[in-house]
């Protein structure tokens, strides 16, 4: 980011909440970079920017298709880069109906499942057809969303059956991505800004000419989001329609360009690249699903097709490595590598999910390790009601969290929807260790790998997450010992042999080697793997998360890499270790020109080199080493070696970077503008008001506000967003029982502005009571110019701000009402992530009432509002003002 | 002196661990981390209070059912109670195969959330573990 010449920060508070890394925005600017924070408040980031555009919460999408259309409508994109590393000239098949022939629902669309088959967005194949996703075909969006497919996506695109696409390079066909992306937004307009996002005019020329003034050859421009973006019904399309943006302006794998996903925990990346999620395996391989990946062979004929381009085409040595890593021995050619080991996933189970099966009683054991979902998770009711119906449940944390006490001093208690004499749950409370009392890496931000050394052993019984599960791994182990039943294989034939010291505690670099992988035959025997380029399906390797493999190359421990930096060049590359293969910027490839010379000397970074007949440079390049800028290999050879000289995006099926996407989005190949689930504003630019193919959740328990144009809206008025602070860390496991950052932030509030204190009649540091149609809470209330009422289509929307660190309790030494019990579950249908950060209450003065007349008071305003479990739960808004859809008319 | 990484958000800051007869006495930002330069946030500098926090449990506890009040029980046991439990649930709970006839191989009995906060090589054992019992309901921090 400090080389960046002008800098976004939207969906974010990155001064706030990643202060250390602001750093870099303030070097850049410090350099005479544009900064502009976007953002429903005024916040810490505002305060440093140059200018702070206040953002209607939920609306992203208008504001950037407004700006995609300003770039496309005044020929300000970059056209070599957009021609040769996009998918710009490619064709899209002919049944392709967009959102705007179709009032706002793309051709598709199931209306019985809520969710669209996605078959007609494919790219047009020769002859009649489309190109398909490998294997059986098009997935069906419902089971492909029940799987939350698109968060296999994380290192590189969805697959294709191959990549003999169809081209038009005048990018004059109607057909062409290019033109459809162009006719998709011609309705996003700076008025269309004004009306929808509450932006003026002018401040949306002064963002559209900051951005474009600052891209092309010479300069690049840096988007950032954090969870502002992530959090809400269309979350994966806000970052999409900044990808669409930065690709069309030239701006991804080149220094100061890209897009950066800020994320809040110490190793929220690793986990998720060696994925504790229930849809991913290691690497981003996707869980086998029942029905499509029965067999092995079906499993690697679906995530990566032998004739489609790039790395992805070897996916099946990175599986066949992984089992080999699990199994060792007992998974070889004739048993398909011990596929069969692994479970299946038939829909969704994802944490809301599992919460919804334990008040059905199906889960009967919950394990919680440094989480805590009592408060930090959405709906913060059902979360610990869920609790009360568990068999037992383990919780493994420095402190007693909310999420362990719940049954002494929960909210529920209080309100007497739960009686501790009466709650069955045993509870296990474990000590962890802190981040010094164990050794061990965390992958940060930037899939940069950091080892922690150990400084001190753990006191008392604390223990490592690392040696808590290889103890109860074992003692599972040796129960089962004698079992001869078929089930238990996998736990008794799996590789847990790890070597510990004198306290028990295993060896955590023994772990990384295994994670690296090793060759198993052959001269090389036994050594550690240096790339996953030497990764193979023949069982000669194993390697536990093949993107990290290289971090224990030669049998050195990479992540503890600690050249000072102020010995190395920018890139820093003896520092820790980045995913993939040391590289620390992404598709680098793309820094320089299709000819393989630097787009400029300003933004030089990797280049071809003529004379050694290589790309070289300040990094690893992305891209095959020898690979000639001009070479056009036969596409149908398939994998690496079928990436032209001018395929950057080596990652992605067709090597170009994704304008619209043919394949892996559920819920639209282009992002497109809708409401949030709960909204006091209708959608102006089309009749579907939100996703259609967002995920609800129709139960009693789980009620919606009324949105704008139906009956009870006015009920909840308001739109709050929640937010994290400096000073905690969110949901206070780790800060509310430091004394430090308790004096710091000590209390729950709420950010009002002038305008609706007084329309409330709230008093500055008095009580509040938040209303939504899930609960009531109180907070402190602070009147702030820094929230703005916006006009929005004619009126007046006013937003709250709710920071969530606080949770009711009795053990932390700061507590308070938590602002994720108002929330409710609706969730995006790629990622099945929860909508947070906008949703509709009303907000009165005084404290709120407790036991009983809470619940009343919060039933009461249901009542009012004609809150039903049909409430904003139609996938289709008014299907009469939707256009004929031609895929479904047989 | 031990070198390490701040614990909190995903910017991952080099940290500078001071050790005085087996204790940690302070904790600073590390200069030479090319990525923070020696900085740390008011979380950051606060961390050695995370490690010596006077409310930091380091006992373990154990609730019974309908009890009121948590007691006391030694580690080794809680594991030893906690392996019982995690069979006996994988084993009532357990899904052999569809309705179609198609292999599940799972238990939808145990679930388990958390790992954002943990280091990869922990995350990779539990995945590993909790996959080999088929348990699929393994989640963390970033779905939410």
């Amino acid at each position: 980011m400090a080389n960046a010449d002008c800098i976004v920060i939207q969906g974010s508070n990155m001064a706030e909440c990643h202060p250390v890394g602001y750093q870099w925005v303030a070097e850049a600017k410090a350099r005479g970079a544009k900064v502009i924070h976007v953002d429903p408040r005024f916040t810490r980031t505002s305060a440093v920017s140059d200018k702070h555009i206040p953002i209607r919460a939920g609306s992203d999408v208008v504001l950037l298709g407004a700006l995609i259309n300003y770039v496309i409508s005044n020929d300000l994109w970059f056209k070599e880069y957009v021609g040769a590393y996009t998918n710009a000239a490619t064709l899209v098949h002919d049944d392709y109906r967009d959102a705007e022939d179709l009032g706002g629902l793309f051709s598709g669309f199931d209306a019985g499942k809520g969710a669209y088959d996605t078959s007609s967005w494919g790219y047009a194949e020769r002859g009649e057809g489309a190109i398909d996703e490998p294997g059986p075909g098009s997935e069906h969006g419902a089971d492909a969303t029940a799987r939350a497919a698109g968060h296999s996506y994380g290192s590189g695109g969805p697959p294709l059956e191959h990549a003999e696409v169809q081209r038009d390079d005048s990018l004059q066909d109607p057909r062409t991505v290019f033109q459809i992306v162009k006719r998709h937004y011609a309705r996003y307009t700076a008025e269309m800004v004004q009306d929808m996002c509450g932006i003026s005019v002018a401040d949306f020329e002064y963002l559209v000419r900051a951005i474009t003034d600052n891209s092309g050859r010479d300069r690049t421009t840096c988007f950032a989001y954090a969870v502002g973006w992530t959090q809400h019904s269309l979350g994966a399309q806000f970052i999409r329609a900044a990808a669409i943006l930065q690709l069309l302006l030239g701006n991804m794998g080149r220094p100061g360009g890209g897009i950066m996903a800020l994320r809040g925990h110490a190793s929220i990346q690793g986990s998720t690249d060696i994925p504790t999620l229930f849809n991913l395996l290691p690497g981003y391989l996707p869980m086998p699903s029942a029905g499509r990946h029965d067999s092995l062979d079906e499993y690697l004929a679906t995530i990566g097709s032998k004739q489609q381009k790039g790395y992805w085409a070897n996916a099946d040595a990175y599986t066949i490595s992984l089992l080999k890593a699990w199994w060792g021995e007992a998974a070889n050619a004739d048993n398909d590598w011990a596929y069969d080991y692994l479970p299946r996933l038939t829909g969704a189970h994802g944490t809301y999910e599992t919460v919804m099966g334990m008040l059905d009683d199906e889960v009967e054991g919950y394990f919680l390790l440094g989480q805590n979902p009592a408060v930090g998770s959405a709906h913060g009711r059902m979360q610990r009601l869920a609790m009360a119906h568990l068999k037992w449940m383990v919780v493994r944390d420095l402190n007693l969290i909310e999420s362990a006490t719940w049954w002494k001093d929960g909210p529920e208690i209080e309100s007497g929807e739960l009686r501790t004499e009466d709650i069955e749950t045993e509870v296990f409370f474990l000590p962890a260790a802190t981040h010094v009392e164990k050794a061990g890496s965390f992958t940060q931000t930037q899939r940069l790998l950091q080892w922690r050394h150990k400084a001190v052993a753990p006191p008392g019984e604390c223990q490592s997450e690392l040696q808590f599960f290889f103890e109860l791994g074992q003692r599972i182990r040796e129960k089962l010992a004698d079992s001869d039943d078929e089930r238990d294989r996998p736990l008794l034939d799996l590789t847990w042999d790890y070597p510990t010291d004198k306290h028990g505690d295993p060896d955590p670099e023994a772990v990384l080697a295994e994670i690296n992988g090793r060759h198993l035959d052959g001269p090389d025997a036994g050594a550690p793997l240096s790339a996953y380029t030497e990764l193979r399906a023949d069982g000669s390797t194993a390697a536990g998360c093949w993107i990290y493999t290289g971090v224990y190359a030669d049998g050195v421990n990479h992540a503890a890499n600690r050249k000072p930096g102020q010995e190395q060049g920018p890139a820093a590359s003896e520092w820790g270790w980045a995913w993939p293969a040391n590289r620390r910027i992404l598709y680098n490839r793309a820094s320089a020109d299709p000819a393989g010379k630097p787009w400029s000397e300003r933004k030089k970074y990797i280049w071809w080199d003529q004379d050694q007949g290589k790309w070289i440079g300040d990094d690893v390049p992305d891209f095959p080493v020898d690979r000639a800028p001009g070479s056009h290999p036969d596409p149908s050879v398939g994998g690496p070696e079928a990436l032209s000289g001018d395929d950057p995006f080596i990652m992605q099926a067709d090597g170009k970077g994704w304008l619209f996407a043919p394949k892996g989005l559920l819920d639209g190949p282009l992002p497109t503008h809708y409401e949030a689930q709960e909204s006091p504003v209708a959608n102006a630019l089309y009749p579907q008001q939100q996703s259609p193919a967002r995920l609800v959740f129709p139960r009693a328990d789980n009620p919606s506000a009324p949105s704008a144009g139906t009956k009870g809206a006015d009920i909840y008025p308001y739109v709050f967003t929640t937010y994290r602070l400096t000073e905690h860390h969110t949901a206070g496991g780790m800060s509310r029982w430091l004394p430090y950052l308790s004096e710091l932030q000590p209390e729950m509030f709420c950010e009002v502005s002038p305008e609706l204190a007084t329309e409330r009649g709230l008093e500055p540091y008095g009580w509040a009571t938040i209303i939504s149609p899930r609960s009531a809470i109180e907070a402190k209330v602070l009147v702030t110019d820094r929230m703005v009422p916006l006009k929005v289509g004619g009126h007046t929307v006013h937003q709250i701000g709710l920071p969530y660190h606080w949770g009711v309790g009795n053990n932390a030494v700061v507590s308070g009402d938590a602002a994720n019990d108002l929330l409710g579950v609706t969730l995006d249908p790629n990622v099945q992530i929860q909508e947070s950060k906008v949703a509709s209450c009303d907000i009165r003065p005084g404290r709120r009432p407790r036991g009983e007349e809470l619940l009343a008071l919060v039933a009461e305003y249901r009542e009012r509002a004609g809150v039903t479990m049909e409430t904003g739960n139609a996938a289709v808004t008014n299907p009469s003002a939707e256009g004929v859809d031609p895929t479904l008319e047989d | 002196m031990v070198q390490s990484i701040c614990p909190y958000c995903a910017v991952g800051c080099g940290q500078r661990v001071y050790v005085k007869d087996e204790k940690v006495v302070q904790i600073e930002g590390d200069p030479d981390s090319p990525i923070s330069r020696g900085r740390l946030c008011p979380k950051g500098s606060a961390s050695e209070q995370l490690v010596n926090s006077p409310g930091r449990q380091t006992k373990v506890l154990y609730r019974a059912p309908r009890s009121t009040e948590w007691e006391r029980l030694d580690l080794g046991t809680a594991v030893e109670m906690i392996a019982d439990r995690f069979i006996e649930t994988r084993r009532r709970t357990w899904q052999q195969n569809d309705s179609e006839g198609r292999l599940l191989r799972r238990t939808m009995g145990i679930a388990s959330l958390g790992g954002a906060t943990l280091d990869n090589e922990e995350n990779y054992l539990i995945k590993k573990l909790f996959t080999a019992a088929g348990a699929v309901q393994v989640e963390n921090q970033a779905r939410i």
